[in-house]
């Protein structure tokens, strides 16, 4: 960009100026209207249920219709959102460290060891990204029962036999341009390919470990589809399915928590974005380019 | 080396192996094995051969849901195509807050699909009731163009990202290059940039194309396919056909459905393949 401007004369970076300036004014209103349905969501939370509905969403809050944290309060009780919570975390944090764990040991044995066996294996992780979940969802949900896989606490395994094309993907992508020499040079002072892989290649892996759990956790943290056909919701319930079941359960809506409800699954993620911003998008450049 | 690997190949291949049999190619071939059957539950089932896959073209809201989603897929694609590679353009000039932008502009993409249906729901039928149009579950027109917003908000920022990255390899000298030549701008986006970050908008291309014509969760949450199944985008009308529908034949059928769906989503995404990477150039 910069070299490129030195052969400009004045008259046309005085135009540059301008279309620059006129640029920024744009982007700007528009980062206002990208931003504006989750303010949206945000105002009409401390509105009380009776003041809101279609036609009076867009009206700001006044001294008879502020309530305070009062739907945030109420919707956290009705929808049960600490545990709601408590099993999206359990799920995502197992998920994710399993698909690192084992696809990462995956992608390793897959670069260094050719043959049928790998090549197999490589196809079958790139055929599976493309299969739609709609798919394998029934014969999925009924596989999961059978092996009791049904429960925040094992459907790891399952998330790790759906995740595993994207990260096994990453990993061999990333370990082909890894040199062997190091890891030869520690084969000959007797290293086993254990140590090997956990004293050597693992600590190299870490940027793409980086990459691969943020793609996954913005996965399984957001999918609502699987854990609502293999969980019991009656028991378990992740964000998203108490979100819709939220929806779905009552006569009606009561709109007022239910944005609430939005508030509060939508702030820890902001908060999340912010404080590691470099390495999502990272993570989603990294992912754009093995894919 | 490769010896001494290959011996621990329990340890290294068998988990991912056994989780990958389990989660994807044991529900897999079930899939396509019940599709040629009638069944309600999984114990009980009989052969019926190509049965199924007839009448999934008898049926009428699975054809209508193709070619919503065709249109969807086209027109979303398209759209967030272009937003995002103009945005890209705009953010690598070098601009004051080119950082906040692209926090701001990537931000929706991490909210779950459940959520931003909602939101929009609320957003858009705002609009629609001010404007004194009819809601979104009532006029299947806006539903339409509400998903195809829903879907632009929410992918924009992704694509844009992955532009942003290969604008900046685009090498420096090549502009410089064109520019001593005389190209004006408008020469230097179309033969010089265009041609560089052909990578990146086949791989955009392909991510929206496919999660377009995939798409399931915001269309569950924006309008539960309403009015009737007017709204109704493939994989909901799969999910519909399997856990909405009564009557023994519709399992098999919804199974059937999901064959088909599978096949189309792999032949969209190999054409797609096969089309722009022609077009790539080799740096």
């Amino acid at each position: 960009m910069t070299t490129a401007k030195v052969y400009h004369d004045g008259a046309v970076s005085g135009a540059r100026r301008a279309l620059d300036a006129f640029l920024t004014a744009l982007l700007a209103v528009i980062s206002v209207v990208w931003i504006y349905p989750v303010l949206l969501i945000l105002i009409n939370s401390v509105k009380t249920e009776l003041s809101i509905s279609t036609s009076t969403v867009f009206a700001l809050p006044t001294m008879e219709t502020f309530v305070g944290l009062d739907n945030y309060v109420y919707g956290v009780t009705q929808m049960n959102f600490l545990s709601s919570f408590g099993y999206s975390l359990v799920i995502t944090v197992t998920s994710v460290v399993l698909i690192l764990l084992c696809c990462s040991m995956c992608g390793w044995y897959i670069t260094r060891v050719s043959g049928a066996v790998s090549k197999g294996m490589y196809l079958l992780c790139a055929f599976s990204m493309v299969v739609p979940f709609q798919m394998v969802m029934f014969t999925l949900s009924k596989t999961a029962d059978t092996l009791g896989l049904n429960t925040p606490f094992n459907i790891c395994i399952i998330y790790l036999g759906f995740g595993a094309g994207l990260a096994v993907f990453m990993f061999t992508g990333f370990m082909k341009s890894v040199p062997i020499a190091i890891e030869e040079a520690a084969m000959i002072d007797g290293c086993n390919p254990l140590q090997i892989f956990f004293r050597i290649v693992f600590p190299i892996l870490k940027p793409t470990m980086i990459s691969t759990a943020i793609l996954e956790t913005m996965w399984v943290w957001n999918d609502y589809l699987l854990p609502t056909l293999v969980l019991d919701i009656k028991k378990y319930r992740t964000i998203p399915m108490a979100i819709q079941y939220f929806r779905g359960s009552y006569g009606r809506v009561e709109m007022a928590p239910m944005m609430a409800c939005i508030m509060i699954t939508v702030l820890p993620i902001i908060v999340m974005y912010l404080l590691c911003q470099k390495y999502i998008i990272e993570g989603v450049i990294a992912g754009a380019v093995k894919g | 080396m490769e010896k001494a690997i290959k011996k621990f190949w329990p340890v290294f291949l068998l988990p991912t192996l056994c989780a990958f049999a389990i989660g994807f190619i044991w529900p897999f071939l079930w899939g396509i094995y019940l599709s040629f059957h009638k069944f309600t539950t999984i114990s009980k089932t009989t052969f019926v051969g190509l049965d199924n896959y007839f009448k999934v073209f008898a049926d009428s809201t699975f054809v209508d849901a193709f070619w919503f989603t065709a249109a969807f897929t086209v027109v979303s694609t398209i759209l967030i195509n272009v937003i995002a590679f103009a945005l890209a353009l705009a953010l690598t000039r070098g601009l004051k807050g080119t950082n906040i932008f692209r926090t701001v502009f990537f931000l929706p993409n991490l909210i779950g699909g459940i959520v931003l249906g909602y939101i929009w729901q609320i957003l858009l039928n705002g609009i629609l009731t001010n404007l004194g149009l009819p809601l979104l579950a009532l006029d299947a027109r806006y539903g339409f163009w509400g998903l195809v917003i829903l879907m632009c908000w929410q992918q924009i920022g992704y694509m844009m990202i992955i532009y942003i990255a290969g604008l900046q390899n685009v090498p420096g000298d090549l502009i410089e290059a064109a520019s001593i030549d005389g190209a004006t701008s408008l020469q230097t986006l179309v033969k010089v940039k265009l041609p560089m970050v052909m990578p990146s908008i086949t791989i955009c291309s392909f991510l929206t194309l496919t999660n377009s014509f995939k798409l399931f969760d915001q269309n569950l949450s924006l309008t539960n396919g309403e009015p009737g199944k007017a709204s109704q985008m493939l994989a909901l009308n799969i999910y519909d056909t399997f856990y909405a529908r009564s009557g023994a034949q519709w399992k098999g059928i919804g199974q059937a459905k999901a064959v088909v769906f599978f096949l189309l989503v792999i032949s969209i995404a190999l054409i797609q393949l096969y089309m722009t990477r022609r077009k790539e150039v080799q740096q």
